[in-house]
Formats: structure tokens, sequence, C-alpha cells
């Protein structure tokens, strides 16, 4: 059969998400260790995109993904999801209050570097952008074999920078010299 | 940290130009949006090939019905909209989110940002949501959207519409799109709905009158199934 195309969210799909500026993927059942991620979207003249559409999937403390394919899931996990997703605000940026993902299982049986997968919409996109969140003070980020496919002169785009303890710093720039690394996948 | 080998069967990639290009110029808002530089292609793993299933929250039984969120029902020509979400090997997606935005029977959306001088329906907010049932399908009753102005180029309309977003099995089946109606005027003018290349692409896109659906002395239906991206033959990994 053939693939429903894509189209654009356009400027009002606040209708449908609400909430502006700050996702919660935690709750106080959830284990690990929490993080607060700074971000911020962009455009090609440097100018804030308010009407962007932020989502985040990632692993829980563990390195499992909340899904019957993760071999280590023994169900839906009432503590955490780890979906979440955020309109972003007036000044192009949003937050995102989570844990600290485990290690997810890799290409040729590697662990991953702890890192949030991304999917980015708003007016002006007609699909859907994919990046991923990786933490600058993780040791294992360096060896990280889905990095390791992104040209080593733009992988800074996607390494979350720490700032204060348990908080850090992700730009998302859609366009231009600073241009955010978006995936094929 | 022991080597765990993680054996996952990939899903299929969309041809190429399927999809519409993010450097579309007719559509202007794409010109400092869209990425300059070229996706880079990565391999699926765990991270991708799961995604949202449980944690939808509670979906209310009213939550697909967009003409009984208020006091009193809103103005416009009242339709059922239902259909299948599968994916490109006809499996039905299974207790999948839908959801639904739009604007009202005038073409005013119930957003601050939407200045059109239209008038706005304290009886319709523009958003529903619903689960897909166990053969994958879907159902919402509604208003027929208004076209509506958009300052894209002079004398630009949107086509009516109704925005869809649909989750499905993992993090790649992720889905935003837009329904048209059958025979509206407006969409070969249209930017967005033409940013698609192939005919056979747009015509996916176009909702089916379907007198079946249709509820005698009470609403009009349109049938509108919705394919998303397909398991591989052979998983990955050793």
């Amino acid at each position: 059969m053939l693939l429903t195309p894509s189209q654009t969210v356009g400027p009002f799909f606040q209708i449908l998400v609400p909430v502006q500026g700050r996702m919660t993927l935690v709750s106080d059942e959830t284990p690990g260790e929490r993080i607060v991620v700074d971000g911020s979207v962009r455009d090609g003249a440097g100018k804030p995109v308010p009407d962007g559409l932020v989502e985040i999937w990632q692993a829980n403390a563990s390195g499992s993904c909340n899904h019957p394919e993760d071999p280590r899931s023994k169900g839906p996990d009432r503590a955490f999801d780890g979906f979440g997703r955020v309109h972003t605000d007036a000044d192009g940026r949003f937050v995102i209050e989570t844990i600290k993902p485990g290690s997810v299982p890799g290409p040729e049986g590697q662990p991953q570097a702890p890192h949030l997968v991304v999917g980015v919409f708003g007016r002006g996109l007609l699909t859907r952008l994919v990046t991923r969140i990786y933490f600058d003070d993780e040791s294992s980020t360096a060896s990280d074999l889905i990095l390791a496919c992104v040209p080593a002169d733009r992988r800074s785009t996607l390494i979350a920078r720490r700032g204060a303890v348990g908080t850090y710093q992700f730009d998302i720039v859609l366009q231009g010299p600073r241009e955010t690394v978006f995936f094929d996948v | 940290m022991s080597r765990t080998v993680s054996r996952i069967l990939p899903y299929r990639r969309p041809p190429a130009g399927h999809h519409p290009p993010n450097d579309s110029p007719d559509y202007r808002s794409t010109t400092l949006r869209h990425p300059q530089q070229p996706l880079v292609v990565i391999p699926q793993t765990l991270s991708e090939i799961t995604g949202p299933v449980y944690g939808y929250g509670r979906i209310g039984p009213l939550d697909n019905d967009l003409t009984r969120q208020h006091a009193g029902e809103p103005l416009g020509e009242r339709i059922v909209i239902e259909g299948r979400v599968l994916d490109e090997d006809e499996r039905p997606m299974r207790e999948t989110l839908v959801e639904i935005w739009q604007a009202n029977a005038a073409g005013r959306y119930a957003h601050k940002e939407d200045t059109h001088d239209a008038p706005l329906d304290s009886n319709f907010s523009g958003a529903g949501r619903v689960l897909t049932d166990a053969e994958g399908r879907y159902r919402f009753v509604t208003i027929k959207p208004g076209a509506y102005p958009w300052r894209n180029h002079d004398n630009a309309w949107r086509p009516a519409h109704v925005h869809f977003s649909v989750f499905g099995t993992s993090f790649l089946t992720r889905l935003m799109t837009q329904m048209y109606f059958p025979g509206d005027p407006l969409m070969p003018f249209d930017p967005v709905f033409n940013s698609i290349s192939s005919e056979r692409a747009r015509e996916r896109l176009i909702a089916s009158f379907d007198l079946g659906l249709t509820k005698p002395e009470w609403a009009l239906g349109y049938r509108f199934d919705i394919v998303l991206r397909g398991r591989d033959a052979t998983p990955m990994g050793r």
C-alpha cells in the first residue's frame, strides 16, 4: 500500500498541545538521576521559533524502552513512559524535565551512549526532523557508533552542554552555520 | 558491560521523493526553516523501533466527538470521519492514538494567533483524540472546516482540511498530515498540498465521500485510511 505522505502541522497545533514551554516525563515514582534540559529552536536567521513542536522519546534509567519490542521490558512501565512533547514558548525555548537515560543496546552489540531521541515539527516544516541529544559529561558519548555516522565537525551540534548540576543546554538550529544534524532513519 | 546483541526488525524506508521536501519555496515559511545540510543516514536501533504505545493517558469516551465538547453544538455541516490505520503491508495498527485538530465551519481556528476575520464559535474548540480498535479502525464526529486565507501569497487560501497526528507502533511510524475533501476547488492552488510531487501520493490525502458512512438525517460520512511505515522482511543485527 502507498504510504500516507507528511504535511506541515501549521501554526495552530496548540489547540491539540496546549502546554507551552515545559514538558515533564517524571513522576515521584520514577527511578533515576533527575536532569533538566534547557532547549531552544531557532531558524536560519537566528530568530526563535515560537511555534515549534518538540517531542522526546527515551529509555528509562536502566536503558530499557517502554515498548513490547524491548527484550528487557516486562510490560507497561507505570513509573516511566519515556515520551514527552511540548510547544515552544514565545522565545522559542523549551524545557525537558526527565531522568538521565541508561544505555540502550546498539549496532554490533555495542551499548549506545545515553541519549534522547528528538522529533521537531512546525509551521514551515513539511516533514518531521529527527535528531538526538547526547550529554557532554558521559564518557561513552565519544565512542557512540550512531554519533560516529555524523561528520566529525558536526557532532558537537548533538551534544548537550552541562551547566549547573543536573542541567544541560541544547539548541536546535534548523538552518545556517551551526545547523543541527538531522537524521534519515 | 556485557555486549547485548540487539536483533531488531527495521522499518522500511519511504521511497525517495515520496514525502514533500522541506525546501519548498512556494510555501514561504519553509525558506528559513528547512535544513540545508544533507540528512545523515543512521541505522535503526531499539531507540527508534520502539516508541510511545502505552502512555497516552486517559482518553474519554467523548474525546472523539468535537460537536459535544461545549454546552451547545457548533454551527456547520456535521460529518463523520472514519477509517483504518494500517501499515504498508495492510497490518492493522491496533490501539494506536489518532488525534485531529481543525478550524471551525467559518474557517477560524480557536487559537490566539488566528486573526482571520471570521467568527469564532463558542461551541467549538477543534481538537479530538481516539484510540484505534482491534482492526485499526478510528472514528471522529465533527463539523466540516471552512477554507481560510493565509497570506502565503496574494489571495492565498488553504483548502478545507483536518490536521491528523498519528503514532503507530514506533517512533519511526509517527506521522503528521492533513486530510482534504474531495472536489475542493482550492487544492490545485495550494502550495502545501502540492509540495507532494506524486499525484498518487497526493490522492492519499483526499478523503472519500462514503454514503455508507453517512448517517441519515444526521451527518455526512467521509472515509480516510492512513498508511504508516511497514517492517522489512529480514532482521538486522548479529
